[in-house]
């Protein structure tokens, strides 16, 4: 199946900025399912509020837009119902660690199989450029007009921690690696957490003069690097790319049916 | 003996009747007085190759069951206040995306933390109103055991004909008494199949685009129609959209399509209606309580008559003001500050004499709190 096959083209245009990363998370996405050569029928994409969640209205899946916040709680309920769907749920930085951040980290902690691909672009962009938990100290919104003060955290230590068993990074501009990402990551038996370091430039990059999207862009070029890579024990302020984190453990659902077996047993 | 008769919690007769019903997927989070209902089905639901899922929050708990059901599973959550209005945002998801399930709210005091291991019938309003935004909803109720297994049976299938969320809005007291349950047979009782569209694959389906007679066959997430589901105004595919003739026509669709049909889903039981002279109107654990001082005032003569209220929501006006036309009063009898006496005095000609025996201490209204009441209305002293 092509690419194009995947898409509702009747909502295109999109209704992402000009420069924005979410078209180029769209476009790994697409890639990675193609390659994987899956049926749009076992696909359903679970998304919930903001600019990252307006991308399951394009995908000729299965397809829910929820609540703010809500998607992973949503998609549970899913996934528990017919474990053999593939549920992919897209995610913005606020929408995912913000409003939804318990139910991200619980999410993670039973290892339900779900792909979480969090468009990161540090800031709330449908509702106009305020600071999300990802914004980072010091940095401009529209409710940090002097400057943020609230700290960020780090998505990938947060998911490990959770207990996701695939927890991997990458970039906007890094679309060949992204697209290799998400594929891993669907592959994977688990909760998966691919974060994407995507550019707003019209919100984050104006306030924070950043420059435009290419700049932004380019800046994501030079502030990150592969994994284990030389470059970072030279430079610890380098932020990792690639596979993270990625260990077996049973997966949620198996282990209900593994429950359940045990209590017809008992019968 | 007959295997078919138990002796149960009110919360127990909620799970054998979401059983008899089809319930196969469940979502809850632990919270007092409903809490043995998810612990049942804890033990329940996987020995019939059922789901139960502890979440970790009540709000993932409504989100869980709207999921499960679009994959064509016949879902329930149950909580209590704090729960109940942790849910309103997914349940008003549930009523926009037009997602069947069932919520059971075993009310205890409140408002907040309240009073949790005590009975109350404060939720009333909040079951109908509590979602933002224009709606309509279907709220049903009981007294004793063999109707809590009833209206939930009822309510999953008001659930799955209208295509909507249902309440079940029992209360502490109805949930921890414990009395006799006699489980119907199969067949007994007749259940509400989904409804799945017989459109072929390849053919164009429109989720949101009602028969003639109103309702929607649905598609089962996996199946062979992909189509869109979202909280947003939507167009007859289920994709967003703000054209202001759509919009009106989803918002009227969302609530006729309830208010429309309230005849078919308004339950209600009367007691020795025919010649009362006073009507009492009561509902849940309060209702017994009405009940007993109705019957004792029979036998000294006196004619009381009972309307027990089973449907809440849609309210059901019009019964009450054509059984209550000849009554000389008419007494409601609720554990709350007034909020089914409100619908009464709209709902008949004459609201001066509606009065209201009510308790809202946390204890279980009794036949003396009625009394006391009656007394005064028939100028009898205090």
């Amino acid at each position: 199946m092509a690419v194009k096959d995947y898409i509702r083209e009747r909502f295109f245009p999109h209704i992402w900025c000009q420069g924005c990363g979410h078209g180029m998370v769209l476009n790994g996405l697409l890639r990675a399912v193609e390659a994987l050569g899956m049926s749009k029928n076992e696909i359903v994409m679970v998304s919930g509020i903001g600019c990252s969640s307006r991308i399951s209205g394009y995908l000729d899946f299965h397809t829910l837009h929820t609540l703010h916040g809500r998607a992973l709680a949503f998609a549970t309920g899913v996934k528990m119902s017919l474990p053999a769907l593939n549920i992919i749920v897209p995610m913005g930085d606020g929408d995912a660690l913000a409003i939804g951040g318990n139910h991200f980290i619980h999410a993670a902690r039973r290892n339900i199989d779900l792909t979480a691909i969090v468009m990161n672009n540090r800031i709330y962009g449908m509702t106009g450029g305020q600071f999300s938990p990802l914004s980072g100290y010091g940095t401009k919104e529209t409710t940090a007009p002097y400057g943020n003060i609230d700290h960020t955290f780090d998505i990938s230590a947060l998911s490990i921690a959770a207990g996701a068993t695939f927890v991997a990074r990458t970039t906007a501009f890094h679309v060949q690696q992204l697209s290799q990402l998400i594929k891993a990551g669907i592959l994977h038996e688990g909760f998966s957490v691919i974060e994407v370091m995507s550019q707003c430039p019209t919100y984050f990059g104006r306030k924070n003069k950043l420059g435009g999207a290419v700049e932004m862009l380019r800046n994501f070029k030079e502030i990150t690097t592969p994994k284990g890579s030389k470059a970072k024990q030279a430079n610890p302020e380098l932020i990792e790319r690639g596979i993270l984190h990625q260990i077996e453990q049973p997966e949620y659902c198996n282990a209900y049916e593994q429950m359940t077996a045990l209590a017809q047993k008992g019968k | 003996m007959n295997a078919n008769i138990k002796f149960v919690q009110g919360n127990e007769a909620c799970v054998e009747g979401a059983l008899y019903a089809g319930l196969d997927f469940f979502a809850g989070y632990p919270i007092t007085p409903s809490t043995e209902i998810m612990e049942h089905l804890a033990a329940r639901l996987p020995r019939q190759g059922g789901k139960f899922i502890q979440m970790e929050d009540e709000i993932a708990s409504m989100c869980a069951i709207i999921g499960a059901s679009l994959t064509g599973r016949k879902v329930m959550t149950a909580t209590s206040g704090p729960g109940f209005s942790l849910k309103q945002e997914a349940l008003g998801f549930a009523i926009m995306a037009e997602i069947p399930c069932v919520v059971v709210n075993v009310q205890r005091g409140g408002p907040s933390t309240g009073n949790p291991t005590h009975v109350s019938q404060g939720d009333v309003n909040q079951s109908r109103w509590g979602v933002h935004g224009d709606h309509a909803i279907v709220t049903l109720t009981a007294s004793n055991h063999q109707d809590v297994f009833k209206m939930t049976v009822e309510a999953f299938n008001i659930a799955e004909t209208y295509r909507t969320p249902v309440i079940l809005l029992f209360d502490e007291v109805v949930g921890h008494l414990r009395e006799k349950l006699v489980i119907p047979d199969e067949g007994e009782i007749p259940l509400v199949k989904r409804l799945r569209t017989a459109v072929k694959e390849g053919t164009d389906y429109h989720p949101y685009l009602p028969r003639e007679d109103g309702r929607l066959p649905m598609s089962d997430f996996g199946s062979v129609h992909r189509y869109n589901v979202t909280g947003l105004y939507h167009d007859m595919w289920g994709f967003p959209t703000d054209d202001p003739k759509i919009v009106k026509g989803l918002q009227r669709h969302l609530v006729d399509k309830i208010e429309s049909n309230a005849h078919q889903v308004q339950k209600y039981k009367e007691f020795y209606l025919d010649d009362a002279e006073c009507i009492l109107i009561s509902y849940g654990s309060s209702a017994r309580s009405a009940l007993h001082v109705v019957k004792n005032r029979r036998l000294r003569g006196e004619k009381l008559g009972l309307i027990e209220l089973q449907t809440l929501w849609p309210f059901p006006s019009q019964l009450i003001r054509e059984r209550c036309e000849q009554a000389h009063y008419v007494l409601v009898v609720e554990m709350n500050m007034g909020q089914i006496l409100r619908e009464v005095k709209n709902a008949v000609n004459f609201p001066e004499k509606v009065f209201l025996a009510n308790r809202i201490d946390g204890s279980l209204i009794s036949d003396a709190d009625i009394r006391n009441i009656l007394r005064i209305i028939q100028g009898k002293g205090v």
